[in-house]
This record gives C-alpha cells, sequence and structure tokens, in this order.
C-alpha cells in the first residue's frame, strides 16, 4: 500500500492492525447495541405469530403491543406522575445548587471547604442506608390533605421530589462551584464598585454565565431523576403513584407471559431517556463527565 | 483554584472587599437551606442508622421503646441470619465482576476510542447508550435475552438455562446485564480524561521510542490519575450501591441476595427489625466511608 500522499498522522493507512481493529470495535458495538434492538423488534411483533414461528423468524408485524402495554401498565397514570417527580426535583435540586455553589464560590469561610466535602460525600452514600431513618421520619411527619391522601410525608410525591433533591444537590452543588470558581473575578470587583447587591450578582451575573453547566446538569438530572428506583420504590405504596420507572415493577406481573408485550412495555419506558440522549446528546456527555474533569 | 484565593481571610469576599451588612442575610439565607436539607435527610439519617444499630425497637411504638442491646445486632448478623455471608460474598462478587471485567474494558474501549478511528461516534454512541437506561429497566430488557423458553440465549446456545430463576447462575446472569450498563459509564469517563491529555506528551513518548503499550503504562496512566481515582471510586460505590436491577429480577432473594437488598427486606416487609436492619445498612456506611474519604482527599487536594 502505496501512502506517499496521505499525512501519516491524520489519516492512518488501513493496515491489518486498522482493520482488526475496526472488525473488534464493530463487533462489541453491535454486541452492545443488541439487546435493545431485540426488544424493539419483538415490541412490533404479534406474539401469535412469535409462538408459532418461534422468536427467529421474521414477521407478524403489529402496532397492538403499544396499545395493550400502554392500557394495561397504567402508563398514562405514571408518565404523569414521572413528569410531576422530575420536574420538581430537577428544578428544586438546580436552585438550591446555584444558591450553594454561589455562596461557596464568592466567599471564603474558615469552613468553606468542609461544607463541601459534607456535599460532596452526601452523593456518594448508598442510599439503601439511610433508608430506616427516612422511611420512620417520613411517617412520623404529618402533612395536609391535599399534600397526600394518607395524611404523611409517606406514600407522597412530595416525600420521593425532596429525597431525590437532597441526594443530587450535592453532585450539581460541587460541578456548579467548580465552574463558578472559574470566572474572571474582576467583574465582581466591579460591580462591587458600581454597588450590586449581591443578589444582583447572582442572579444577574453569574447565573447567565453558568448557562453551559446548568444546561449538562439539568439534561443529566432530567435522566437521573426519571431512572431512580428505590426511593421510588420505597417511599410509595400505592401503584397509582409510581412513576414510570418503578412501575416496572408491577409491570413485570402483568406481563409474565407475553414478552412482546414486555418489549413493548420497555420501549415505553425508556422512550424519554432516549429521546433526550439523542437531542441533548453533548449536553448529557458534558453533564456525566462534568463531575470527573472538573468543568 | 486560583492562587489569588490564598490570602483571603474568612468571611471576606475572594475579591477581598468585606461583605456588606444587608447582603450577609440573603448570603446566609441562600447557603442555609440546601445545608438543612442535606444535613437533615443524608447525615442525619446516616447518624441514626448508626445509632439505631445498637438498639432493639419494632419500628411502630414511641421512640422510648428503643432498647439499647449492645452489638447484639452485630453479632446475629454473623451467626443467626443466614442470608447475611451469601449476600455479603455476592456483593463481593459483584464489586470483583466490575473490578476485573466491566471496568478494565470500559478503559480498554476508551483507549481503543482514542485513536483517530473512522465511525467513532458510532462507536462510542453505541457503547454509551445503555448508560441512559435505568439500572431497573435494564433488568427488564436483559430479561428478554435471559427467559428460559422464548429468550435469545438459549435459542442461541441450545441450552434451556433459567438464568434468573437458577440460584447458581442468577447471579452472573445478573452482573452481565449490569456490566453492560457500567462498562459504557466507564468508557466515557476514560476517553473524556483521554482526550484532555496534552498531545506533546504522547509525541514525547514516541520520540524516544516507547511502543503503544509502554507509552501508555509509564506515560499516559500515571498522568490519569484523578480520572483513575474517580472510575474506582465509582466502581465501588456502584457495586455498592447495587439494587435495582436485582430488585427487578426477584426483590433479592433465591441466589440473588446482597446487603442493599437485605436492608430493604428487613424495613419494608413483613417483618421490620430496626435494629438489626441498622447494623446492616451501617456495614454498607463502613465500607462506603473507605472509598468517599479516598474521593474526597482527591477532589479537595487541588482547593
Amino acid at each position: 500500500m502505496s501512502s506517499n500522499t496521505i499525512p501519516a498522522t491524520r489519516k492512518p493507512r488501513l493496515g491489518p492492525g486498522r482493520l482488526m481493529l475496526h472488525a473488534f470495535l464493530l463487533a462489541t458495538s453491535l454486541m452492545f447495541l443488541f439487546p435493545l434492538l431485540w426488544a424493539v423488534f419483538n415490541s412490533f411483533r404479534n406474539y401469535g405469530y412469535t409462538l408459532e414461528h418461534g422468536y427467529m423468524s421474521f414477521g407478524g408485524f403489529t402496532l397492538d403491543n403499544y396499545k395493550a402495554a400502554w392500557e394495561r401498565g397504567g402508563f398514562e397514570q405514571s408518565f404523569v406522575n414521572s413528569a410531576i417527580i422530575t420536574i420538581s426535583a430537577v428544578v428544586l435540586t438546580l436552585a438550591l445548587s446555584c444558591c450553594m455553589a454561589f455562596v461557596l464560590s464568592r466567599y471564603s469561610f474558615r469552613f468553606n471547604l468542609s461544607l463541601l466535602a459534607i456535599f460532596v460525600a452526601a452523593n456518594l452514600l448508598p442510599p439503601q442506608s439511610l433508608l430506616i431513618p427516612i422511611y420512620r421520619m417520613f411517617r412520623m411527619v404529618e402533612v395536609p390533605e391535599w399534600i397526600s391522601a394518607s395524611g404523611t410525608l409517606l406514600n407522597s410525591h412530595l416525600a420521593v421530589i425532596i429525597v431525590n433533591t437532597a441526594f443530587q444537590t450535592g453532585f450539581c452543588t460541587f460541578v456548579l462551584s467548580n465552574y463558578m470558581k472559574t470566572l474572571p473575578r474582576e467583574i465582581y470587583e466591579s460591580a462591587e464598585v458600581d454597588g450590586a447587591s449581591i443578589w444582583r450578582q447572582f442572579w444577574g451575573m453569574t447565573l447567565p454565565l453558568c448557562r453551559p453547566p446548568l444546561a449538562a446538569l439539568a439534561t443529566l438530572q432530567t435522566a437521573w431523576i426519571y431512572n431512580e428506583f428505590f426511593w421510588a420504590t420505597v417511599l410509595l405504596q400505592s401503584g397509582d403513584k409510581f412513576p414510570v420507572t418503578s412501575s416496572l415493577n408491577n409491570l413485570k406481573g402483568q406481563f409474565f407471559t407475553d414478552y412482546n408485550l414486555l418489549s413493548a412495555g420497555s420501549v415505553l419506558a425508556a422512550l424519554p431517556v432516549l429521546v433526550v440522549f439523542f437531542v441533548l446528546q453533548r449536553q448529557f456527555v458534558s453533564g456525566l463527565t462534568l463531575g470527573a474533569t472538573k468543568g | 483554584m486560583s492562587t489569588t484565593t490564598k490570602n483571603v481571610r474568612r468571611g471576606e469576599a475572594r475579591s477581598g472587599l468585606r461583605i456588606r451588612p444587608q447582603d450577609k442575610l440573603i448570603l446566609l439565607l441562600m447557603g442555609l437551606l440546601p445545608t438543612l436539607l442535606v444535613l437533615g435527610l443524608v447525615w442525619f439519617p446516616a447518624l441514626a442508622t448508626v445509632v439505631l444499630s445498637f438498639t432493639r425497637w419494632d419500628g411502630i411504638g414511641d421512640l422510648s421503646d428503643i432498647k439499647f442491646i449492645g452489638a447484639q445486632n452485630y453479632v446475629d448478623l454473623a451467626t443467626i441470619y443466614p442470608p447475611f455471608w451469601p449476600a455479603l460474598t455476592h456483593n463481593v462478587l459483584w464489586l470483583a465482576g466490575l473490578f476485573l471485567v466491566f471496568t478494565p474494558l470500559g478503559m480498554f474501549l476508551a483507549i481503543l476510542l482514542d485513536k483517530e478511528i473512522r465511525g467513532t461516534y458510532f462507536y462510542q454512541t453505541a457503547y454509551y447508550l445503555p448508560v441512559v437506561l435505568s439500572a431497573a429497566l435494564v433488568g427488564f430488557i436483559w430479561q428478554l435475552m435471559y427467559s428460559r423458553d422464548q429468550g435469545f440465549l438459549n435459542w442461541m446456545l441450545g441450552t434451556s438455562i433459567d438464568w434468573y430463576g437458577d440460584s447458581q447462575i442468577n447471579l452472573w446472569a445478573a452482573m452481565v446485564a449490569n456490566g453492560w450498563r457500567h462498562t459504557g459509564y466507564i468508557m466515557l469517563l476514560y476517553l473524556s480524561g483521554l482526550k484532555g491529555i496534552d498531545p506533546g506528551l504522547r509525541e514525547a513518548a514516541s520520540l524516544d521510542g516507547a511502543g503503544q503499550v509502554r507509552t501508555y503504562w509509564n506515560v499516559i496512566f500515571p498522568v490519569l490519575r484523578p480520572v483513575n481515582i474517580i472510575v474506582l471510586t465509582i466502581t465501588f460505590i456502584e457495586g455498592l450501591r447495587a439494587f435495582d436491577l436485582v430488585w427487578v429480577i426477584n426483590r433479592g432473594r433465591n441466589g440473588l441476595e446482597l446487603i442493599s437488598t437485605l436492608v430493604t427486606a428487613n424495613v419494608v416487609g413483613e417483618a421490620s427489625r430496626i435494629g438489626f436492619g441498622s447494623a446492616l445498612a451501617t456495614i454498607m456506611l463502613l465500607i462506603s466511608s473507605v472509598f468517599i474519604v479516598l474521593q474526597l482527599r482527591v477532589t479537595m487536594k487541588e482547593d
């Protein structure tokens, strides 16, 4: 293979090594995609057809599984529940994290670092280890009927929202305060000379500059809280309150034998995060790596 | 961070100006609410878990019903609670699987993708697509692979194994499903670390005549220390937190016991044994605190 025209550093020659590399990457990436594609493929197939011809056949395409899964799985209710929990928790998390990050990044207190440590470590604790006290606390807290029909915080959306917020605030505070520390301090000096209040410095100056990490965090947190399973499962007891992810547990019993229906239910549950993934991929990826690479 | 913060005394703005009195109240309010939330819903429960682990309580009566019984719960755990040792073993195996197979695989894929490769976007997307799915949904989707009668795997292998049901196999089956999701996450973290490396470093190494493998081990790997520590921490914390996938399969029974599922079963199940469950939870806290301290030391060092 002659390569006197192509600079070797930019476009490597397609030697045997390269071919093997591509073969390996292609094979593994298809393996990674397969379980999801398999679910999508079978979700469009008639159960009777696959029963008769086996799963390794081709044909029997239908949309009926989606209709049946939507109705029998109670997706209408659980999507509403997911929306309530996810939107409230994400907005609350970002609002609180912005405030905390601003305080931590703009001002030096003696306990600054320990405060940040408290926030960062909180995000890493295993949630199951905190279950017992939280469960008892929530059962003791009485709330008005319009928040929870049970009269206590347990079995209410509010409970899931505040627990998720408490857990995610640590990570978001860490990421945002790192970002805010990189903002040029001259702008704050001149703002103070102009007599701008703290609130104006926060709301009018800092937040607009923090749009990139906020977009990334909002995307990431939406996916995470939508995907959150543990707290919703243990804190909500009635099926009509479950968000999509924790209602999967009930679906399993309902769709037990019909795997095409199960596939359709899986695809429906995955749809919101897949949309986030494909539409906001850049934000999602930068959100995932933000914490790791320190903004 | 910036060197200008070095000389700033406490209670002062980073720029060196004093905080005006009317602003102090706003700052206090801005910091107070998040701090109270995190202290009240994370750190107080953590502390309460440790305290409750030394007590006996049915969780229904008043707080005055709580009896301190010393380390009895821990003794009971180790001696007369059959699922404890299997669960601990499963957690260790789960960690070992992530640490020895899926984390290295993710790092390896990242190293391969770090080269100039045509179609890298497709490969990357394929690897980390499972990362957006919830662990619960992953357990669900893999059921289509693992089902005894209708699953893909049995068809391909010509076997009739109940991958999720057989208590000898189901832990490994769950670990593979979990690894599917974990690998892409590690790949993504590591790739972003690799992209951040100064290209000059690589050139210098190759000018010295070092081969690819040597360059990686002697030059790249040490430089990536912060990312390595994060990958290590995430692997261990994820391993310890494992819950969703197993709970969706069979609520953590019959070969799939993990510490996290035992804690949950002891609290929300029919027999709520608060002290006992807390002892299990405290063990989780202890193990996780090792890695949290490690992680904190790395992230805080730079400040």
